[in-house]
């Protein structure tokens, strides 16, 4: 009982006028009639607690913020959302997770005590350390590039290349075997209690090399440390970066040249890249720095129309909704590539693309999706950069 | 450790691996009692999710049986199996699990006798490799 209200308190749903806002802007509520987050926070107004906690809508969100942006009173609806999912799962209200589940527990398993081949990835031409100043946290990109070799076997090759890059720039991050998960698809998901265990186990394992800095080439891992451990740690005794700022700094420091032949490209703003954490234009910056011809699509920044999934939960009509009006908008760019930072971004629209069945308006759609750090290292001069497709 | 007995899943397929199990028990033939059985209408109903859960919950090992390939009741399903299974032994191997740990065997409904070996190998071979590093420290 408290534990809602305290929820209800801390995330400012109290203040909510109901003045709808976000369900005019909610992209969810746009393709399903049925769903609306204003109603949800009404509900916990007015104390209909078995109600929420009962409602399959709690997983329906795709926490993707248009909502909180958008918010006059600033209620944080993401995070009403994922505190009242663990409240949900605890009274039996279960989301429907892909592949039933297969990437939670793949996430979950990696940090029970035994000795991880995390690393695979290494070749010989990688320099690495065990110690030093900047950590390259990997994350699962590896893991899912496995996963979904079907689909975004690109994925596997996203270590290297960041690595790579780095090394080009004279810099030898740290990597760790003894990393785990971030535990961002756990914590939406409803799991704080594994949530918890993984990220004590990264912070030990990230204090232990004495890093300064901790890049992330992944959008979900960068917000889970810069918010989500940051609120349960404080300072964390070392810098969050995503690579798109680090890189950047480096091109501007003259340290490193990339060069891209003018190849037309648009970029897609992962949610928690952009909404959450506010990175609109390092990515872009990065992209033009690199002499590549950046053109936008209708929806960008605060805008962008989301990939449709989180968290590996709840894929149904709407995310393929979402996903087909992304790539009608990419389309419209005519670029040859759609350029993301986020492995699940990749992995929900090439589960489209690689559908048996297209949907019909994207009949002679000629475009690539691809991971924007594997395209950042195809332009390194002399570049070594598998290249995209040979997964 | 040679008290050690290895937990097993063992996932059959309805119309060959099952009824090989069966026929095995029928005929009485000896295999060590080491492996859960669940039967599945295919091999290529498993899903990679069904072999990471169950070593996550402490199982040893995970042994997939299905019809041998050609051969499937469903035409291909078996090509899904070896497939997913492939894919699945290169992440329990980036995870820290042994890919061993994961089998993938054709038994045909009339091959009793190669399901009695299959377990009898296989549960050999765990208790080489020792308990799965994902048990807990107890």
């Amino acid at each position: 009982m408290t534990r809602i209200k305290e929820i209800i308190e801390e995330t400012g749903a109290f203040d909510c006028v109901e003045c709808g806002k976000c369900t005019s802007l909610c992209p969810v509520a746009k393709r399903n009639k049925n769903f609306a987050p204003r109603l949800i926070v009404v509900k916990a107004q007015e104390g209909m607690e078995e109600e929420i906690k009962s409602d399959k809508d709690i997983w329906s969100c795709i926490t993707c913020e248009i909502c909180n942006d958008m918010c006059p009173y600033e209620v944080d609806f993401s995070g009403f959302i994922q505190r009242m999912r663990g409240e949900a799962k605890e009274s039996g209200n279960l989301p429907n997770c892909s592949q039933a589940g297969a990437v939670h527990t793949m996430e979950r398993m990696t940090g029970m005590g035994q000795r991880q081949k995390r690393l695979a990835w290494i070749t010989d031409d990688l320099k690495v350390k065990d110690k030093g100043d900047v950590f390259y946290f990997t994350g699962c990109v590896y893991q899912l590039g496995i996963l979904y070799s079907d689909r975004a076997p690109e994925l596997k090759q996203v270590p290297a290349n960041v690595v790579r890059i780095l090394n080009a720039a004279g810099i030898e991050p740290v990597v760790s075997d003894k990393e785990v998960c971030c535990g961002h698809d756990l914590l939406w998901s409803g799991d704080e209690e594994s949530f918890e265990r993984l990220m004590e186990q990264n912070i030990k394992t990230i204090k232990e090399t004495g890093a300064k800095t901790v890049v992330f080439a992944c959008a979900e891992g960068y917000r889970t440390f810069s918010l989500d451990y940051k609120d349960f740690f404080g300072d964390l005794g070392f810098e969050v970066k995503h690579v798109s700022e680090f890189v950047l700094d480096l091109v501007k420091q003259g340290k490193l040249q990339l060069n891209d032949g003018g190849s037309k490209v648009t970029y897609h703003d992962p949610c928690r890249l952009g909404r959450h954490m506010g990175l609109y234009e390092e990515p872009r910056d990065l992209i033009k720095a690199t002499g590549a011809n950046l053109i936008e699509m209708a929806s960008i920044k605060e805008k962008a129309i989301c990939c449709g999934v989180n968290a590996f939960v709840n894929c149904g009509e709407v995310s393929k909704k979402m996903q087909v009006d992304r790539m009608l908008e990419a389309k419209e760019t005519g670029a040859e590539a759609m350029l993301t930072f986020c492995p699940k971004c990749l992995i929900h629209y090439n589960c489209l693309l690689s559908s048996e069945k297209k949907p019909p308006e994207l009949e002679g759609l000629n475009l690539k999706v691809k991971e924007a750090s594997n395209f950042l290292a195809e332009k390194l001069k002399g570049s070594g950069a598998n290249q995209i497709g040979k997964g | 450790m040679t008290d050690f007995q290895p937990q097993i899943v063992a996932f059959c397929c309805n119309w060959c691996s099952y009824a090989g199990a069966d026929l095995a028990g029928v005929s009485r033939f000896q295999y060590p009692p080491t492996a859960r059985i669940i039967r599945i209408m295919c091999s290529g109903r498993l899903e990679p999710q069904f072999v990471l859960r169950a070593f996550e919950l402490g199982a040893d090992g995970v042994l997939v049986a299905g019809c041998h390939p050609g051969e499937c009741h469903y035409i291909s399903g078996n090509e899904r199996a070896k497939e997913r299974v492939a894919r699945t032994k290169e992440l329990l191997d980036v995870l820290g699990v042994d890919s061993r740990r994961l089998r993938l065997e054709w038994i045909s409904a009339s091959e009793g006798i190669k399901f009695a070996k299959t377990m009898d190998e296989f549960t050999k071979q765990l208790i080489e490799l020792g308990p799965s590093p994902l048990k807990g420290e107890s």
